[in-house]
Parts: structure tokens; C-alpha cells; sequence
């Protein structure tokens, strides 16, 4: 049992966020999500090809660092603590989750290029009337002749507007919310009969609509067995859900000491409004919260690698402490600095906008809640 | 970082289930299962099996008497006396005075009362608490003069766990009333026979006799009987303090409490279903399994993470807060699956009473324990005094 850092771990960690420290001031941010790309790609080019960060979880065969779950945990406290909009998610953790779970031919030639910063993946998966039911599916892959032909509609696909390529779970095969038949495909995002409606999140990233309308897409673009891939896309949704819980860290640590911070330099009569008792217990409250959130993480992360039901209990025990957590430190930040908490002028707010995102992503503290007690506490 | 545990891990907690199985005393068992109280021989029972075999004190160093275990090793140890349902071990010597008298004691104190500590031929009590000082334990009143080579004592103390059983005591007492409150401490080891000590039972809200008023009229204590130096006690009791709020968060123990509520829920019914398949319970009980691998997870962080082995710091006020909230919760949800079977008032067995006690074996003490467990905020620092302690140490507040 140990839970200390490896000497490239914390190398990691150093030199990311240096990087962010230099390239990711809060200024710098609001002027490029604002553009109308919504990003600066010079700094996902530099992650990859100065950093070599976007290789940090992957294989060293395939050009990365040899690391795993804890190297993405790493790389997306970090971005949570500058609010970082940069695709990690998508494109490492879950396309690069499944490419590195199915292996072979699809993923000798596409981790390169996730590596190299070249492939930015988007993952379509949640529709509009699935909710967090992973197999609620009404997207259809109808197989013809070597390949498929894709229809239906993707609900609110980050990162889309950017992506090269895109994940997308469908059905080929069975009813609407039955485990069998569901299929996950890699796909060019720019194949015709792709539709998307471009649009900003409230957290300051950009989301797609899409639309695919008979969208022919290749055979070798199947990930996994036909019909059988729910169960790899609860593993890298997993995968996801801790990583964004590291997320969420470090969106709460940054939380937690701007509120510290600016308690210590507002006065109210007369003197700094962190010497009074009530604020002061409640900002240890917040830190309570942010080093338990952190606690969570590394539970879920150590947790991945278990038979998929203690894996996802492990992983929505995380998951629920992690959004209640986030809430409660968001919540407060804001009413601790008051009237300015709530404009668009302090970074603290921004923050609680992504850490309020987090927690209904991949599933709200009710859901995980629920599948947490189906697996544990069946009577 | 992992949490896998090694062949040798492995092997050693199979030699603790091995051992704990052919060496738990069965009558105590017995007593435990049917909930009744503890009295001092039940707790030294176990006490000196553990003495025996060199197993009474893992957190001790070598020297002194420790197993000298990893970490690890001391986790497996903790995991493995709570899923046996091992009686608890007295903290007062073990975790308490023996650390301060090993830190800061003369070595003919060490030589003396650290080897009465592990058999168990001493049992020890803590005289800090006064009425009038609580949370504010540095403005105590108790005072001792020096004459010659004694102290001579006086003043009252509170909330003194077990005195009634014990055979001496460690006392904060003031030896400089014209210093800083704190820097006018002394740290005295007083033996409970001594003339002049008065024990008055204070019997608490489950009926207990747990905690007693010490009064101290004139004892005579050998200055050999000070640990560190006159006025520098202070150092000694926060030093204490932070030592007693790691055992605090009491993980291994409030899993197995977990357990037991569970065992409760599935037996008692609510309509045609157990309790447990009640949607608003379970979810209760889910929220603090949930919480309880939170508290888990960071007393793992500060056992074997990078800060391990920089002894306890102010984050276990953390431990001690999310530690007692989680056995508190435990307690209520015990009376509240027990329903109307929390409200008989069970005595224990009195002499020669062999009737069975009203309701389910398990509902004997919910009630009890719920009430006697509102003590876990309260002492050891009470919560409030923890943030305090959090937003001065740790935040810079």
C-alpha cells in the first residue's frame, strides 16, 4: 500500500503547471473562449509538442510516458485549476481510454496521432432523452455491406465544434434501453451527413448538436464487438467520471483559497471579514470538502482496475461526494465574497459555473447515489 | 501509488485473523453479542492476551515496545480487531500517556511506568478538563505548590473517563499563576490512591457510569512524578491532543458499525419488505458508507502519502470532525432501525437475574449508545475547537 507520487508523476504535475501558470492566466482565457474559435489551438499544440503531456497516460510503444488514470487525474486537476477548456477529456481519457481497452490496429494508428495533438475526439453519447442511461439509445448503425450507416441525434457533445474525429455510441441491435446491441465507433467528424449546431456552455467551453442523417461510415470504424460494447463504454465513462472528479479538485482547491484570499483583503467593519468565527469555520468546512473530493479521487482511480461492479461503486461513491462537495464548496465561495461573487468579473464565479457543470456530469449525485446502492446494499 | 497488499502483507493478516480466532475470549464475545456493559476486567482481558504476545501497542517505537509494523501492517491490524469485533483498548496509557512519557519523560519514568502500561497493570486516567475550563482547557485552575520534593495539589477536574478503575493519572496543573495562561502548565503523573483524591461518579444520559469528578485536597506528588519541565506542560498536552485525534477517526470500527446497522435493517421489517429495502433508510446508510470511504481514503493519504511518517499534524482535527460525525450517524441510525424497540430501558444483568431483557438483543443498547455518543463532538477538542485549530494551523486565519 503506498500513496505517494512517482518522481515522473510529480514531474507531471510540475511542469503542466507551470505551463498553465504561464499560458492560462484567467485574462488570457476569457479573451480566447470568447473568440470565435472558442480556443487558442497553439495551446493544445504546445501539450502535446513541448510538453509531451498528451502522451502522458499511454503506452510507451505508442510514443507516450507509460502512465495511466493517475496521470490523467493529474493533468485534469491542473486544467481544473485554471478552468482549463482543453479536450483532454474526450480526446485522452475516453477516446484514448477505449482505443488503449480495444488495442490492435485502430489504436497503433490513432494514439499517435493523439499524442502528436493532431486528433482531437469528441464523445457523443448522451442523447436527449437518455439522460445518464449510457444504453438509452435511439442513434442507429444499421450495418451495410462492410460498413454502416449512421442516424440519429447526439445531445450536447463537448469539445464537437474542435473535434477531428468523434466517439459515438449507437445501437445495432435490441430496444431502446436493453444492454445487448449497443455498438461504440470512431468516426471521421466531418463525413457528410454530419450536422452539428454550434454552441457555448455555461462553463465556458463549446458543445455540439449533431446530427447524423445516413452518415456511411466504414466497418473498420467499429470499436470492440458489434453489439457488445455497453460494457466497454461503462469502463471508459468510469475512467471519465474519476478523471473529471480530479477535475473538480482542482476547480474546488482554486475555489477554496480565492475565497481565503479575498476574505483576508475584504473589510467589513473595520477589520478583515476572515477574522470573523463564522466565516472562518465555514471556509474549514470548504477545506474539508476540497481534501475529501481529493481523497475520492484517488479512491476511484485506485479503484479502475477492479471487476467492473466494485468499480462502479467505487466510482460513483466518488462521484456523489465529489458533486455534493463541489456544490457545497461553490455555493459558499460565492456567498462568502458576496455581491462581486455573483459577476462576471472575478474569476471565483467562472469557477463555480465549471464546478457546478462537474456535478451533474456523467451522472448527478441522485444517479450515482442509485447505482451505488443497487450494487452494495441490494436487501 | 497502490493499495495492493503484498505476500507478506497478506501473510500477516492472515496470522492476525488466526490469531484474533484462537485467542478472543468467547465469554467476552458473549457478553459483547448481548450488549451489555463493559466492565474493567472485560477490557483487560484482551488487554493483557495482546500484552502477551507483544501485539498491545503497534504505534509505540521498538524501543518501548511497538511491533515495529509498517504502516500497512498497522492498518491490516486495525482493519482486522474491528471486523473481528475486538473490545476496544483502553486509550489512556497506550495512546495517551505512554507517547508523552516515551516523548518527554526522564528515563526512570520510562523505565518505570511504559512496561505498566503494556501489561495493563496500570490503568491511567486523564485529569485535564475543569468546570470552569473546557474548550478553554489553558485557563485550568488546579494548582500545585512546590514543597520540597513534592507538589502539593489541589483543585477539581471533570470528566475523568474510568477513574473509578484507575490507578494513576495524568493532570495538567498550574505551577505559575503570574505566566501566560499556557506557559504556566505543568504536566504531573498523580497516583489515584494518594491521599487527598476524591472519585464522584457522574452518571451520564444511557445510564452509564462512565465519567467521574476527581477532587484533589492537598496531594502530595513527587516532582519525579513531572514529565518535561515545570511550566512547559502545555507542550505535553498538545502534543497529546493531536495524538489522540488520529485514533479518533475510528474507520475500522465505524465500518464494522456499518455492518451492524445493515444486520439490523435486513432483520427488522417496514410492511412487507426489511427495513433496509426502505428507499429514505437505505439511502441514509449508503450517504455514510459513502462518507466513510471519504474518511477512509484520507486517513490513508496521511498514513502512507507523502507526509507519512511526520507524525500527526493539525490536518487530523479533519480525521477527529468527519470521524465523529460518521459515529454519531451510526448511533442514529441504529435507534432509528430499531424503532419501537429503542424505548425499553435495559440495566445490564443484575446478580442472579437470568429473565431475558425486552426486544431484539441488537436494540439493548441503541438508545444508550445513541445518547452517550453526542460525547464524540464534545471531547478531545470539540468540533468547533478543531475548525479553530484548522483555520489557525492550516488556513493561516
Amino acid at each position: 500500500m503506498d500513496f505517494t507520487y512517482t518522481e515522473t508523476q510529480d514531474m507531471i504535475r510540475d511542469t503542466l503547471s507551470r505551463f498553465l501558470s504561464d499560458t492560462y492566466d484567467f485574462e488570457t482565457r476569457q479573451k480566447f473562449i470568447n473568440s470565435d474559435s472558442g480556443r487558442d489551438p497553439a495551446i493544445w499544440t504546445a501539450l502535446a509538442q513541448e510538453l509531451g503531456m498528451l502522451g502522458a497516460a499511454f503506452d510507451e510503444d505508442h510514443g507516450g510516458l507509460g502512465g495511466g488514470a493517475l496521470e490523467n487525474a493529474i493533468v485534469m486537476e491542473e486544467l481544473g485549476k485554471v478552468i482549463g477548456i482543453e479536450p483532454y477529456l474526450p480526446t485522452v481519457v475516453i477516446a484514448g481510454g477505449a482505443l488503449k481497452a480495444v488495442g490492435g490496429a485502430q489504436s497503433d494508428a490513432m494514439i499517435p496521432e493523439i499524442i502528436a495533438g493532431n486528433a482531437i475526439i469528441a464523445f457523443a453519447y448522451a442523447e436527449p432523452q437518455g439522460r445518464y442511461d449510457l444504453a438509452n439509445l435511439r442513434t442507429t448503425a444499421k450495418k451495410d455491406g462492410a460498413g454502416y450507416v449512421l442516424n440519429g441525434h447526439k445531445g450536447v457533445v463537448y469539445a464537437a465544434p474542435w473535434a477531428t474525429h468523434l466517439l459515438v455510441t449507437a445501437r445495432t441491435g435490441g430496444g431502446q434501453r436493453d444492454r445487448e446491441g449497443v455498438s461504440l465507433f470512431l468516426i471521421d467528424a466531418n463525413l457528410p451527413g454530419i450536422v452539428r449546431r454550434d454552441y457555448p456552455t455555461v462553463d465556458g467551453s463549446r458543445a455540439s448538436e449533431i446530427y447524423f442523417e445516413n452518415v456511411a461510415i466504414p466497418g473498420d470504424a467499429l470499436l470492440g464487438g458489434e453489439g457488445t460494447g455497453l460494457p466497454l463504454v461503462e469502463q471508459i465513462v468510469d475512467e471519465a467520471t474519476v478523471a473529471v472528479c480530479a477535475e473538480a479538485t482542482g476547480v474546488m482547491q482554486k475555489l477554496h483559497e480565492g475565497t481565503l484570499e479575498y476574505t483576508q483583503q475584504r473589510k467589513q467593519f473595520g477589520i478583515p471579514i476572515a477574522k470573523f468565527q463564522v466565516l472562518q469555520h465555514r471556509m474549514v468546512d470548504m477545506f474539508m470538502e476540497v481534501e475529501q473530493a481529493r481523497s475520492m479521487t484517488i479512491m476511484g482511480v485506485l479503484k479502475l482496475g477492479l471487476p467492473a461492479n466494485e468499480r462502479m461503486a467505487a466510482v460513483s461513491a466518488a462521484k456523489a461526494k465529489v458533486a455534493r462537495g463541489a456544490k457545497f464548496v461553490g455555493q459558499n465561495a460565492i456567498q462568502t465574497h458576496g455581491g462581486i461573487g455573483i459577476t462576471q468579473e472575478l474569476a471565483i464565479g467562472h469557477y463555480f459555473k465549471r464546478a457546478t457543470m462537474i456535478e451533474g456530469q456523467f451522472g448527478s449525485h441522485d444517479y450515482h447515489m442509485d447505482r451505488y446502492e443497487r450494487l452494495v446494499l441490494a436487501d | 501509488m497502490d493499495m495492493e497488499f503484498s505476500p507478506e502483507d497478506l501473510a500477516f493478516q492472515q496470522e492476525v485473523r488466526d490469531f484474533i480466532a484462537e485467542n478472543y475470549p468467547a465469554e467476552l464475545r458473549e457478553k459483547q453479542d448481548e450488549g451489555e456493559e463493559m466492565s474493567k476486567e472485560d477490557f483487560l482481558v484482551w488487554h493483557k492476551i495482546l500484552h502477551k504476545k507483544g501485539w498491545i501497542a503497534p504505534a509505540w517505537p521498538v524501543e518501548y515496545g511497538g511491533t515495529g509494523w509498517t504502516p500497512t501492517q498497522r492498518f491490516i491490524w486495525s482493519e482486522e480487531t474491528a471486523r473481528a469485533d475486538c473490545i476496544r483498548l483502553m486509550p489512556f496509557g497506550l495512546a495517551m500517556v505512554g507517547p508523552v512519557i516515551y516523548t518527554f519523560g526522564t528515563p526512570e519514568q520510562k523505565a518505570h511506568f511504559l512496561p505498566r502500561i503494556l501489561s495493563g497493570e496500570d490503568w491511567w486516567c486523564q485529569g485535564y478538563s475543569e468546570p470552569g475550563s473546557g474548550s478553554d482547557l489553558a485557563s485550568l485552575r488546579t494548582t500545585a505548590v512546590r514543597d520540597g520534593d513534592d507538589y502539593i495539589v489541589n483543585g477539581q477536574k471533570t470528566w475523568t473517563t474510568l477513574a473509578q478503575h484507575a490507578d494513576w493519572g495524568f493532570f495538567l496543573v498550574r505551577t505559575d499563576k503570574d505566566a501566560k495562561q499556557q506557559e504556566g502548565i505543568s504536566f504531573l503523573l498523580i497516583d489515584m490512591k494518594s491521599p487527598g483524591i476524591t472519585v464522584r461518579p457522574i452518571i451520564t444520559l444511557g445510564g452509564e457510569h462512565e465519567v467521574n469528578e476527581v477532587w484533589l485536597e492537598d496531594v502530595r506528588v513527587p516532582v519525579a512524578n513531572r514529565v518535561y519541565e515545570e511550566n512547559k506542560g502545555w507542550t505535553c498536552a498538545k502534543f497529546l491532543l493531536a495524538h489522540e485525534r488520529t485514533g479518533i477517526a475510528g474507520v475500522a470500527a465505524s465500518k464494522r458499525g456499518i455492518e451492524k446497522v445493515k444486520a439490523i435493517a435486513r432483520t427488522e421489517v417496514d410492511g412487507d419488505k426489511p427495513l433496509l429495502a426502505n428507499a429514505f433508510f437505505k439511502r441514509k446508510v449508503a450517504e455514510l458508507e459513502v462518507d466513510l470511504a471519504a474518511l477512509e481514503f484520507t486517513e490513508l493519504r496521511s498514513l502512507a502519502g507523502p507526509n507519512a511518517g511526520r507524525g500527526p499534524g493539525p490536518e487530523s482535527s479533519l480525521l477527529k470532525i468527519k470521524g465523529s460525525e460518521i459515529q454519531q450517524r451510526l448511533t442514529e441510525l441504529s435507534l432509528e432501525a430499531v424503532g419501537h424497540y429503542g424505548a425499553p430501558y435495559f440495566r445490564g444483568f443484575g446478580e442472579g437475574d437470568n429473565e431475558h431483557p425486552i426486544g431484539p438483543d441488537y436494540a439493548h443498547r441503541a438508545a444508550p449508545t445513541y445518547f452517550n455518543m453526542r460525547k464524540t463532538t464534545i471531547y478531545g477538542g470539540s468540533n468547533e475547537i478543531q475548525r479553530n485549530i484548522i483555520a489557525k494551523m492550516v488556513l493561516g486565519l
